[in-house]
């Protein structure tokens, strides 16, 4: 199978801040690939490098068989970008956004909206409403009609998630499997783990490196700890106290929950138990667990 | 040529929708022209001048009466107390008060020299010199009458006096509006030129639609003409518009020719143009766009000759003008519409343009490059 993006020995620096660092990074045709990681991880500039937006200090880039740097005319045509910021007309209409960018590529919504058809369906009701006026998920589904309406082979998203409620998430992450069903490759950056798992598979980025990639189990299973999860009600006390035992790897909270790792298999749920009803009289309950990415995350910074 | 359609028809929508720019061109044509041209006026109307006539002679008389008659004065007729003089012209319910000394009518009539004094409120030193020059016209006319008299009483032999009578061509009737007009056009298109082209292009930026827009396949120039060319067209319907007004309400003459006047102004909106897009290269933001150009553009308009008279700017002056496209345009506009002058009058003016022109947009268009 032939390979939609393929980047080999990437570097960014801007002015002394290494962004990228020797990444490699490459995805399937029809793929749908996530880049994982926190703000400030490089997701974005790798993938304004990708679109042509910007260039790279150094590196092999081969996006849909063209360089960015040179074919970025043709590459155009090819590629769907969103970028992380909301960057459509706000003072137009949903409509006459939608119809400028069909447009310029030369097409219409009409002979395309059969691809965009399960985003924008749900908009088409406010097309004339503009833009601005919309709220954050019609924004971002308004966003991916646009980067869409052109039929593009490759689909770049920024973070299109971040600051859209969780119901709309999961829409948007539905719509999204729709999309890749019509034969286009997905790469899409999210700093939420938990969507991690939606991807048929992910790299981990962290400070411009990417740390780990693969399938989302195959990254999970390289996780060879033991793992419990420890409800209580009293998260911060007993995150505090088992934090002193020395046998855990580490000790973090996640949501209501806390993420106990245990040093390479030192000790057993009993041990830990007995070690924090020493310490107070709260209540808890313990359980072995799987290991998730964000636990695969943490594991990397805390090594 | 399709997509530049596409982009044209997409800045119209935008520019028709935003609340900022649309009275700018709408609104500020009749605002300038209405408020600026009457209020920014020099016209000597209704100036209120005391009289203090100490000889009460049938000469002196008679020179009050001449200023009594004069549209430009109100005469209040005042004693010869200093201190209240004094405080009439400090407190401003004079500006200017003239003296009649006693015996005029007998030094002139026996050929001894008099004086009459004239103290005018300067603090505004272009009222005062025009103060000054209708009051010398008023006593002009009054010895224009006198000359017979005196030559039939033979008395004395006036000695021939040179007259020199002025005729102010090009405003034969010194109408100021008709000199305020065209400078008021002048800065309405330059701020349409610099000001909206400028934010328009910055707030591509700012909104980060500029990054969307970077990933299709518009090219630099389509994009650049979609966003410049409208503005062009909104200056030169805004001069129409300005001229309009002044044809039907200052009676403004135009004595050139309407089609030499648009090439110019064709010429100068790019000119100005050009630098808007410059400064729009290196501001982020709509705000830091703003605070550049004001700095520039006041520093245009106040010595680009629209309220004052660039020759008797100092010589170092007159140099920083030659980068002033506002300077130029400024003479155009003027010699078009009241000297009736044509391109091949003013060919220096059109190269010094057209070169400004030139290097302004391709610096600016070759900037533009970099920040992308």
């Amino acid at each position: 199978m032939n390979n939609s993006i393929e980047i080999y020995n990437l570097n960014k620096s801007f002015k002394s801040v290494k962004a990228l660092d020797n990444l490699k990074l490459t995805v399937e045709q029809g793929g749908f690939y996530g880049l994982i990681g926190p703000d400030g991880a490089g997701k974005t500039t790798l993938m304004r490098i990708i679109t042509g937006l910007l260039l790279p200090d150094s590196g092999d880039i081969m996006i849909g068989g063209l360089n960015p740097v040179t074919d970025y005319r043709k590459l155009r045509l090819k590629l769907g970008y969103m970028p992380g910021k909301f960057s459509l007309y706000q003072d137009l209409t949903v409509e006459e956004n939608l119809s400028f960018f069909a447009k310029v590529f030369d097409t219409t919504i009409k002979e395309n909206y059969h691809l965009i058809a399960p985003v924008y369906s749900q908009i088409e009701p406010f097309k004339n409403r503009r833009a601005g006026k919309l709220s954050g998920g019609m924004k971002q589904k308004l966003a991916l009609s646009c980067a869409l309406v052109h039929k593009p082979e490759i689909l770049i998203l920024d973070e299109p998630t971040t600051g859209v409620d969780a119901v709309s998430r999961r829409e948007f992450w539905e719509m999204l499997n729709q999309i890749r069903q019509k034969g286009i490759t997905i790469l899409v950056s999210t700093p939420y783990m938990e969507e991690a798992v939606l991807c048929d598979k992910i790299s981990l980025m962290f400070d411009g490196k990417i740390i780990d990639s693969g399938t989302p189990t195959e990254i999970t299973s390289k996780f060879k700890e033991k793992i419990y999860i420890l409800k209580t009600t009293r998260l911060r006390e007993i995150l505090k106290i088992a934090r002193q035992m020395r046998e855990l790897k580490s000790v973090n909270a996640f949501g209501q929950n806390l993420h106990l790792v245990v040093r390479d298999n030192l000790v057993g749920i009993h041990e830990i138990e007995s070690f924090i009803k020493k310490a107070c009289d709260y209540e808890f309950e313990i359980e072995p667990s799987q290991a998730d990415i964000e636990d695969c995350f943490i594991d990397y910074l805390v090594s | 040529m399709r997509i530049l359609l596409i982009i044209l028809r997409k800045e119209f929508l935008q520019i028709f929708r935003n609340k900022m720019m649309l009275p700018i061109i709408f609104i500020m044509p009749f605002v300038q022209t209405l408020v600026l041209v009457y209020a920014a006026t020099l016209d000597l109307q209704h100036t209120n001048i005391t009289i203090v006539d100490l000889d009460h002679s049938q000469m002196s008389e008679k020179l009050c009466s001449k200023f009594d008659a004069s549209s430009f004065f109100d005469v209040n007729f005042g004693q010869c107390d200093y201190d209240n003089l004094d405080k009439m012209l400090l407190t401003e319910t004079t500006k200017a008060v003239l003296i009649i000394p006693h015996n005029f009518e007998n030094d002139m009539r026996t050929g001894i020299k008099t004086q009459l004094q004239l103290n005018i409120n300067a603090i505004d030193g272009q009222t005062a010199g025009l103060i000054n020059i209708y009051v010398n016209q008023t006593i002009l006319s009054l010895l224009k009458e006198l000359k017979p008299f005196v030559n039939k009483t033979d008395l004395m032999v006036m000695p021939a006096s040179i007259q020199a009578k002025p005729r102010f061509w090009y405003n034969e009737t010194l109408n100021y509006k008709h000199f305020m007009l065209p400078g008021i056009l002048t800065i309405l298109i330059s701020m349409i030129g610099i000001f909206l082209t400028s934010l328009n292009l910055v707030r591509e930026k700012e909104m980060g639609t500029i990054e969307q827009i970077n990933v299709t396949p518009i090219k630099k120039w389509q994009f650049l003409s979609g966003k410049l060319i409208p503005f062009w067209l909104i200056g030169l319907f805004d001069l129409a518009l300005g001229i309009l007004i002044g044809v039907i309400l200052f009676d403004l003459p135009i004595e050139g020719s309407i089609l030499s006047l648009f090439i110019f102004s064709g010429l100068y909106l790019f000119t100005a143009i050009g630098l808007g897009l410059l400064i729009s290269d290196f501001a982020d933001t709509q705000q830091q766009a703003m605070f550049t150009i004001f700095f520039f553009f006041l520093i245009f308009v106040l010595m680009g000759g629209v309220f004052t008279s660039v020759e008797s700017m100092p010589v170092w002056a007159q140099y920083i003008n030659k980068i002033n496209p506002l300077y130029y345009f400024m003479k155009i506009i003027r010699a078009i519409l009241l000297k009736g002058s044509g391109i091949k009058d003013m060919m220096n003016e059109f190269f010094a343009l057209l070169v400004y022109g030139i290097i302004a947009m391709s610096v600016a268009v070759w900037q533009y490059r970099k920040t992308n």
